[in-house]
């Protein structure tokens, strides 16, 4: 006789916050600091009740001052503390570019070795919502560009716990991209410790007849449009890359040579962009398998608009990824 | 509970110009260290001006001579294991730190037995043994980290060691880098949090061509800046070392006890351009001439001839030693092995994966742990 074990189900922000508890438990070198993050209980109640366990000194609410606390958090992670550092959203980290791309990734390489730098830069990624263009950034393939840090993207509870707690326990400068739209949603987060290893993509769904490869939030589109294919006959295989660096291509690969047919879904403007990046491995090493080129489907080339119909046409959705499978395996 | 931004700095702030004691000056040969110190910083940018001539040094390099006062006075009021960070003008804090300078001159040949096997280059000196975290060559970037620095020592003593913060951070930054906003953000950081922190100014008046009143506001009043900042400060003569350590260990010390920041303003003059190509248009032939007048090595040396009986030829024997030190470290570091290629993807994280290799300890450290 077995007895199914009853599985807990928890906030996507239940995750993160357990997380970072846990780790913050286990090693006092693990501080947090970012605004609005303690007395406030975080913008967006991520960091709930930590002040109360941790204290001031290892929960820190810091002034509107990205640039200043980012570099202040790379100073300390050069002594071997290992600060998490809360953007209240990714967006706000583009007045701390310098820090965050200029210190942080290159510090062990500047040094010869001598100076790491283990930190953990968090927050919300992504359009929250009629934010218009200055906070709606997706900076995936802004940043992913840059060599010496690591960025990971969860899409749900789950893996938001588990790579969170890789990402702390992490040597290296990690760009942890969370979505504001992903936070309220519930999934399986088991009682027991675990990890999610870096660089190991996830088969969110199998299929055989397209491979769709996405990060974070757009996955959501993904699963929905596959399941509307699904009505029409065609099968998808939706592939949860989890990390951009490293990037698990080995899986992307596998699933391509299976289903010759393969569409991407990046939430951030095309050019130049984490999804090209993919696009082009994918046909450079599935050149054979291929029936097709591979497609893309990505936010428009344009600032985000504010105006809700506009933005609705702007973001990927469900209606382009079916579109962009039905071309990809030649069902129009 | 207390949360740190909540505390009243004003309450608790003396008035920001406290005047203080100055230091006792230690005997002859402290001073006589001092000085060859300052000689052997002068004469390894000598070299190190020959050798980027000679091309055996490319990118941009920044002479720090004139200037060997600061970094010798400050540098000699903390203690060895008390964190530096510095801007770009960096060789003549990393030897007053205690770099082997053949370590430094390699670096800036690009050889693998550079501090940072060649990967860092002038502008950028590290040195974990003597808690040396790098120059820095975008101007004003390292001030935010210095401010970390400090954070974290203080973290280290008081939330990890459960016991008193007893290490002070030394912050060097140029007049030009008091323009960049990030340093404004780490003041404020430093004086909300209490941080331990020394921002040190070394206002030598130009920031390449510009003249420090032709960017600034209130040029002849700097310490407003920090004042702003509820961050006490000072103003040192940094053409003396005498008389910048005096001035300076009191402050180290109560930065130290208190576990507050400072901002010191060190007057200097650099002598030569602002890097190697720099035509010196800006400025007049009569206005270098008269600041070299006032020059560190030849007002130490003449003080210890006339008030520790130090012979004429105990001096230029100092010279004679910093010369062939630094000739060895030229020789030497023509010898080193050109930076294997494999380096280049060694340092990018510290585990192995993809095209990356981990990561491995320059020569320089591995010499002084055996
Ligand atoms: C952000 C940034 N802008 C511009 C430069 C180019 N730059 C290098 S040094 C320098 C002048 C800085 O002068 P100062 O801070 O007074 O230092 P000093 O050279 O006198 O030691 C400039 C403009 C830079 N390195 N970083
Ligand atoms: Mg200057």
């Amino acid at each position: 006789m077995t007895v199914a074990t009853k599985e807990r189900v928890i906030e996507f922000r239940d995750a993160l916050r357990e997380a970072m508890s846990e780790e913050m438990r286990v090693d006092k070198r693990v501080f947090l600091l970012g605004e609005e993050v303690a007395q406030y209980n975080g913008a967006y109640k991520v960091s709930k009740g930590m002040l109360d366990e941790f204290g001031p000194r290892r929960f820190i609410d810091t002034p509107i001052s990205e640039s200043g606390f980012s570099g202040m958090a790379i100073g300390a992670a050069m002594r071997g503390l290992r600060p998490i550092v809360e953007f209240m959203s990714w967006s706000f980290s583009l007045v701390a570019a310098d820090p965050i791309l200029n210190n942080a990734p290159k510090m062990l390489y500047m040094s010869g070795g001598q100076f790491g730098c283990p930190i953990v830069f968090r927050g919300n990624d992504g359009a929250g919502g009629q934010l218009a263009s200055t906070h709606s950034w997706c900076v995936e393939s802004l940043y992913a560009n840059v060599p010496g840090l690591k960025m990971a993207i969860p899409y749900d509870a789950y893996d938001a716990k588990g790579l969170l707690k890789t990402a702390i326990r992490d040597d290296n400068p990690v760009f942890f991209l969370e979505s504001e739209r992903l936070l309220s949603t519930k999934g399986h987060v088991p009682e027991e410790e675990y990890t999610i290893e870096f660089g190991k993509a996830l088969i969110r769904r199998e299929g055989t007849d397209c491979t769709i490869i996405s990060f974070g939030r757009p996955l959501h589109f993904c699963l929905e449009a596959a399941e509307e294919l699904a009505k029409e006959g065609i099968s998808c295989e939706v592939v949860d890359g989890r990390t951009i660096r490293p990037l698990d291509i080995e899986t992307m690969i596998t699933s391509v040579k299976k289903t010759n047919a393969c569409v991407v879904v990046d939430q951030s403007w095309p050019f130049a962009s984490v999804g090209s990046e993919i696009a082009s491995q994918i046909h450079r090493y599935c050149f054979d398998d291929l029936d097709n080129h591979v497609h893309r489907v990505h936010s428009d080339d344009v600032p985000t608009p504010y105006a809700y119909n506009l933005e609705q046409a702007y973001l990927p959705n469900s209606h382009k990824i079916c579109e962009a499978v039905r071309s990809a395996t030649y069902n129009i | 509970m207390l949360n740190m931004a909540e505390i009243d700095t004003t309450e608790t702030t003396p008035p920001l110009t406290q005047k203080r004691a100055k230091a006792p000056l230690p005997d002859s040969p402290i001073l006589l260290g001092w000085l060859r110190q300052m000689m052997l910083i002068r004469e390894f940018e000598v070299r190190t001006m020959q050798a980027y001539q000679n091309r055996q040094i490319g990118g941009f390099c920044h002479i720090y001579i004139g200037q060997e006062a600061v970094a010798v006075g400050s540098i000699a009021a903390v203690n060895p294991d008390d964190p530096v960070v510095l801007a770009y003008r960096d060789h003549g804090h990393a030897l007053a730190r205690g770099m082997d300078p053949k370590y430094c001159m390699a670096e800036m040949f690009g050889k693998i037995g550079g501090c940072a096997k060649g990967k860092g280059g002038s502008m950028h000196m590290f040195d974990a043994e003597h808690y040396l975290y790098g120059g820095h060559g975008i101007v004003g970037a390292q001030t935010p980290l210095g401010t970390g620095l400090a954070f974290a020592t203080k973290y280290e003593d008081e939330v990890i060691g459960e016991g008193k913060s007893d290490k002070v951070t030394l912050c060097y930054l140029g007049d030009g880098a008091i323009n960049q906003g990030a340093f404004y953000e780490a003041m404020n950081l430093a004086g909300l949090f209490d941080i331990p922190v020394i921002f040190v100014l070394e206002n030598n008046r130009y920031s390449m061509g510009t003249a420090i009143e032709r960017g600034t506001t209130m040029a002849h009043a700097l310490h407003a800046k920090s004042e702003a900042h509820g961050i006490e400060h000072a103003i040192v003569d940094g053409k003396n070392v005498m008389n910048m350590y005096q001035d300076f260990k009191p402050i180290a010390d109560w930065c130290r006890e208190e576990s507050r920041p400072f901002f010191v303003e060190a007057q200097t003059y650099r002598y030569k351009g602002h890097s190697m190509s720099d035509p010196r248009k800006y400025r007049t032939k009569m206005e270098e001439e008269m600041e070299e007048q006032d020059d560190c090595i030849a007002s130490l040396s003449t003080f210890l001839q006339e008030h520790h009986d130090v012979e004429p030829d105990a001096i230029k024997q100092l010279g004679r030693q910093v010369k062939s030190q630094v000739r060895q470290a030229v020789e030497w570091s023509n010898q080193s092995p050109e930076t294997p290629l494999d380096e280049l993807y060694t340092d990018v994280y510290t585990d192995v994966w993809g095209p990356f290799k981990g990561t491995s300890k320059p020569e320089m450290l591995q010499d002084e742990n055996e």
